[in-house]
């Protein structure tokens, strides 16, 4: 893959990853957290795992954030710390 | 908490979306031997295709397309074809998951026996998987979405 694509790539996972860390609003954190692993999805099919590009494209970005949501609604959408 | 209510925009765009995600993850399914995919990936696709209908539309629209008991006996249905496909095998002589041994009828070589002994486990895993994800979200969703 172009590295410069690839670089973009990092500071846009380390990017997503701190906000999802020290986002107050928690379905923020949820919506990050999709996206970083849209990202790592696609890291991943850039290194030549495609199949596990797909299943984290799939698990990741799919169903666990609307788990995540679902679990949010149970519970508070604000965090205590 | 935030309020839930109903939005037509919401429920058309999920009605519009969730048949093609459904369409590829049978095309994932089927194509999982020799392409990428397969069986896990294909039946998340199911059940993301289906939760988005639940999500969207609540339980009344949702209990048209699959009902809430019928996931667990679809996934003990995945669960039992993996395995029968599996003890066929060691019934005929060969080892467990032996696709070689699989009595498929008319003369078929090893490699195609092999062709289609995955692609009937492949279907069992995409079914159990599809099954066990909507269930998981039924569970955690029990009560909390609108009439």
């Amino acid at each position: 893959m172009i590295w410069e694509v690839e670089l973009v790539l990092f500071l846009f996972l380390i990017l997503t990853a701190i906000v999802a860390l020290e986002a107050k609003d928690l379905l923020i954190a949820v919506v990050t957290l999709t996206i970083f692993s849209f990202t790592m999805a696609l890291m991943f099919t850039a290194m030549g795992g495609i199949d596990v590009g797909f299943t984290e494209a799939v698990i990741g970005a799919g169903v666990t954030g609307i788990l995540f949501i679902v679990a949010l609604y149970q519970t508070t959408i604000k965090t205590n710390d | 908490m935030r309020e839930q209510f109903e939005s037509p925009i919401v429920l058309l765009g999920a009605r519009l979306l969730s048949p093609y995600i459904m369409l590829f993850g049978i095309y994932v399914i089927f194509h999982g031997h020799y392409s990428p995919g397969g069986g896990f990936q294909g039946g998340a696709l199911l059940a993301s295709s289906i939760i988005l209908i639940r999500i969207s539309g609540g339980r009344i629209i949702s209990r048209l397309q699959i009902r809430e008991f019928f996931t667990t006996p679809l996934a003990a249905i995945g669960v039992i074809v993996y395995f029968l496909a599996g003890f066929v095998a060691v019934l005929y002589g060969g080892y467990f998951l032996d696709y070689e041994a699989l009595p498929f009828p008319g003369d078929l070589s090893p490699a195609e026996l092999r062709y289609y002994g995955i692609l009937v486990i492949e279907i069992g895993i995409g079914i159990a998987v599809m099954a066990i994800l909507v269930m998981i979200y039924d569970h955690m969703a029990r009560g909390e979405d609108y009439v």
